[in-house]
């Protein structure tokens, strides 16, 4: 195991979507209770240097592979894809006029102050979106269709937008 | 120091000695020092059995120095050259200070960091605070009794990457070899964790003399995992006192008072403060310079009155931090009250409401810091027994940014982000044979360069000439356990290492450092080369020390000839560390590093699989359930 290896085995986890959290989250504590520069506070330079490069790294893997967004960016980019790339490429338009309404939906709930729709929206669309990971899940892990899978996942880079922006009104109505 | 100790399995079979470590609280109005002792945390008090150090240094005008109580007591004799509050000053330019116009000091005109007039020459915030970790210091080696191998120094979480510089530097300065800079309310949570084998989510409120944190962690099985964090690192106590001496001004109509007369109404102000905890009213009398006379009462409800923005003030990085961490109010198992100021009633009235539960104050808030302090200096000096073992995973309070295009910044680490952590940028050339550029790095939240920190310029040199847009340089920012940040940069097409000049905009350059230092050893007669001499051998005994033990757990991952190669270096270096030859030490040591080097990774390679092995995934689920 080195520094380059990648994230999954990096916590000798299958490299797949579908992902237990929980033990991603022990995985993760192991690892760091053994490199973290706490444990090598006395130890020599070298040594430091390289706990910090290690708890760093496991930092990194374990924020990348926690949030499904981020888990099936990485993964498509394990397997030469960039959604980054196509970023241009044309959204279907049902799709988009699908985001102007929710947007529109948002922006009215803020302005009439109107907490309980915002939150409704919110659960709404928090729903609407495991699905769509699940979708995801079938594309990565069991088609292989890193193509298509892209597409939803590009998809899914604006609906946790779109979510974010709902958390932020909802916010911004308690202060 | 306990009456046996037990080996774990697999660690050093060489007896551990206990080695001696002190937590440090280097608090806005009072400081203290902490150990740990026959596996108990205690303070270490003075002479007179006081824990408390008032964070107060006054310059006599023989330049001699005092720290504590008695500088504290005199205040108001010379509040000019009586510097209280350093804190607020650290990492500081004269803009960024609030109040600045009601301190009695002379500031210097000086580009970074304010620096101070006294009657001992131009002293920066740095060199003050130093004066009170040296005064915490040798309490600990005298009630200690002997070498100490190092200092976990507490800041508030949401001091920023030149607040936390200038606190570590002051503490080079003091002498101490800093193990760690802990956050506050991470040492409280320490502290409180352990004592109550807490379990779940909790919420630090921190309100000290002149900054406040709000963290949330989670503990989980030894692990204190920090969510998040929010403050305000210019609101304390200090700013409640503030509040009452404006009230006093007004209500007895006093002309603008000569700084004696301020400094002397400022302490009566502090104890009315202290007094209407458990008081409903409190009396403030004082005759002032001018022989004219205040007296005033002051109720409780007038008191909450006159600081209800400041406690409200609060309440907003509480709001945020959760909202950071995803977390509701009642996602909150506890709420642990920290600093002295969180006694006022209004504070945890108004902590209690929000959180719909009473705080927990059991223990100490002055104290409960510099516990989880010395504690975590425990752990990091290595004096583990087995059973006491945690983890921390803490955060970096503020995002970190570089200037872009049109004064804008764009975040290359956000706030909240697990340290330590690291992100590289990949920037080019806008110019034909362009060999420089500048980088230009912030810290905080706002969108503006301007409204910002500005914590480095970096001048990136040695960039091999090529047409505009052709070099790639990757700059890698790295912020370590500290949350401190350090900066490296490669030009990626040609591999060459860019070198990277750090200008500190606050904070001292190191040539500035070792000039202090060099100050003060001739100050205080000391030779300069011995203490350098004695630091290298101590430095080549723990380097060999920590090499056999490495060597007795794992020679199994080296080669005959590679351990033969680890031996004759550590001979090497015994021999060198037993003369006097500072270089021959130095080199003798640099020789061992480099020949453990491989070792060190494997070792780190089988600890990782090691822990990982024998783990079953039994069922893996698809995660939904974030």
């Amino acid at each position: 195991m080195d520094l380059t290896a990648d994230f999954f085995s990096l916590f000798d986890l299958p490299r797949a979507f579908r992902l237990n959290v929980p033990e991603l989250d022990s995985r993760f504590r192991d690892v760091q209770g053994r490199v973290h520069p706490d444990r090598f506070a006395s130890a020599s330079e070298h040594e430091r240097r390289l706990s910090m490069q290690w708890a760093t790294r496991a930092n990194e893997a374990y924020q990348t592979l926690k949030k499904p967004l981020t888990r099936a960016r990485y993964l498509l980019e394990l397997n030469g894809g960039d959604v980054e790339a196509e970023n241009n490429t044309a959204m279907s338009a049902d799709f988009l006029l699908a985001q102007m309404e929710w947007r529109e939906a948002v922006m009215e709930a803020r302005a009439g102050g109107d907490h309980h729709e915002l939150e409704r929206l919110y659960n709404r669309l928090s729903g609407d979106m495991a699905g769509r990971y699940k979708e995801v899940g079938r594309l990565l892990d069991d088609e292989k269709d890193f193509t298509q899978a892209a597409d939803r996942v590009r998809r899914l880079m604006f609906l946790e937008k779109l979510l974010s922006e709902i958390d932020d009104a909802l916010a911004s109505l308690e202060d | 120091m306990a009456l046996f100790q037990i080996a774990e399995p697999g660690e050093s079979a060489a007896p551990h000695e206990h080695k001696l470590a002190i937590g440090i609280d280097l608090g806005t109005t009072n400081s203290l020092v902490a150990t740990v002792r026959s596996g108990l945390a205690v303070c270490l008090n003075d002479q007179r059995g006081r824990s408390l150090l008032p964070s107060v240094v006054r310059y006599h005008a023989d330049g001699s120095v005092e720290v504590g109580f008695d500088a504290q007591k005199n205040q108001a004799v010379n509040p000019r050259h009586t510097i209280v509050s350093v804190k607020r000053l650290m990492g500081r330019e004269e803009k960024d200070i609030a109040h600045i116009e009601a301190m009695p000091y002379e500031f210097v005109e000086a580009s970074g960091m304010v620096k101070l007039r006294t009657p001992a020459g131009v002293k920066s915030p740095v060199e003050i605070s130093a004066e009170v970790l040296r005064a915490l210091k040798n309490r600990a080696v005298a009630a200690l009794g002997g070498e100490l191998v190092g200092a976990v120094i507490t800041v508030p979480a949401y001091f920023d990457d030149a607040q936390r510089q200038a606190t570590k530097d002051a503490a080079r300065l003091a002498g101490l070899n800093v193990l760690r800079l802990l956050n506050e309310p991470t040492a409280a949570a320490i502290a409180y964790g352990l004592d109550n084998a807490a379990e779940g989510v909790y919420a630090v409120y921190d309100l000290g003399g002149g900054t406040f944190d709000i963290s949330i962690l989670k503990l989980t099985r030894g692990v204190f995992e920090v969510l998040a964090t929010g403050g305000d690192s210019a609101l304390g106590g200090d700013d409640f006192d503030h509040r009452i001496y404006c009230w006093v001004v007004e209500e007895a109509r006093l002309q603008p008072l000569r700084p004696e007369d301020t400094r002397l109404l400022m302490m009566c102000c502090r104890e009315a403060k202290e007094f209407l905890t458990h008081n409903p009213e409190a009396r403030i009398t004082a005759r002032l310079s001018t022989s004219e006379m205040v007296d005033l009462k002051l109720d409780v409800a007038t008191f909450a009155a006159i600081t209800q923005t400041l406690v409200s003030k609060t309440l907003q990085p509480v709001k945020r931090a959760l909202r950071d961490a995803g977390l509701r109010p009642d996602d909150v198992k506890g709420v642990v009250m920290v600093g002295g100021a969180t006694r006022m009633p209004q504070i945890q009235k108004a902590v209690g409401d929000f959180f719909a539960r009473e705080p927990l104050t059991n223990l100490d808030p002055d104290k409960v810091v510099a516990l989880g302090a010395a504690t975590q200096a425990n752990l990091l000096a290595g004096n583990k027994t087995g059973k006491d073992d945690w983890l921390l995973l803490d955060v970096i309070p503020l995002s970190l940014g570089l200037e872009t295009m049109g004064g804008l910044t764009e975040k290359v680490i956000p706030r909240n982000a697990t340290i330590p952590t690291a992100r590289a940028q990949e920037f080019t050339t806008f110019k034909d044979g362009q060999t420089a550029m500048s980088i230009h790095v912030v810290q905080g939240e706002r969108e503006m360069v301007a409204d910002c920190r500005s914590l480095a310029r970096f001048e990136l040199r040695g960039i091999p000439p090529m047409v505009a847009g052709a070099a790639r340089v990757r700059v890698t920012f790295q912020v370590d356990a500290d949350g401190l940040l350090s900066v490296s940069a490669r030009e990626q097409t040609t591999g060459v290492e860019a070198s990277v000049t750090v200008k500190p905009s606050y904070g001292l350059a190191d040539d500035e450092i070792t000039r202090i230092l060099q100050d003060s050893l001739a100050h205080a007669k000391d030779d300069a080369m011995t203490r350098a001499l004695r630091e290298s051998q101590v430095e080549a005994r723990r380097l060999i020390e920590a090499t056999e033990a490495a060597l007795a757990e794992d020679a199994h991952l080296l080669k005959a000839e590679e351990t033969a190669a680890i031996t004759a270096a550590i001979a090497k270096l015994r021999a060198a560390a037993a003369g006097d030859n500072r270089r021959q030490i130095n080199m003798a040591m640099d020789d061992l590093a480099f020949e453990t080097q491989e070792f060190a990774h494997r070792r780190m390679d089988q600890s990782i699989k090691k822990v990982l092995a024998g783990r079953k995934v039994d069922e893996i689920r698809m995660g939904e359930k974030e």
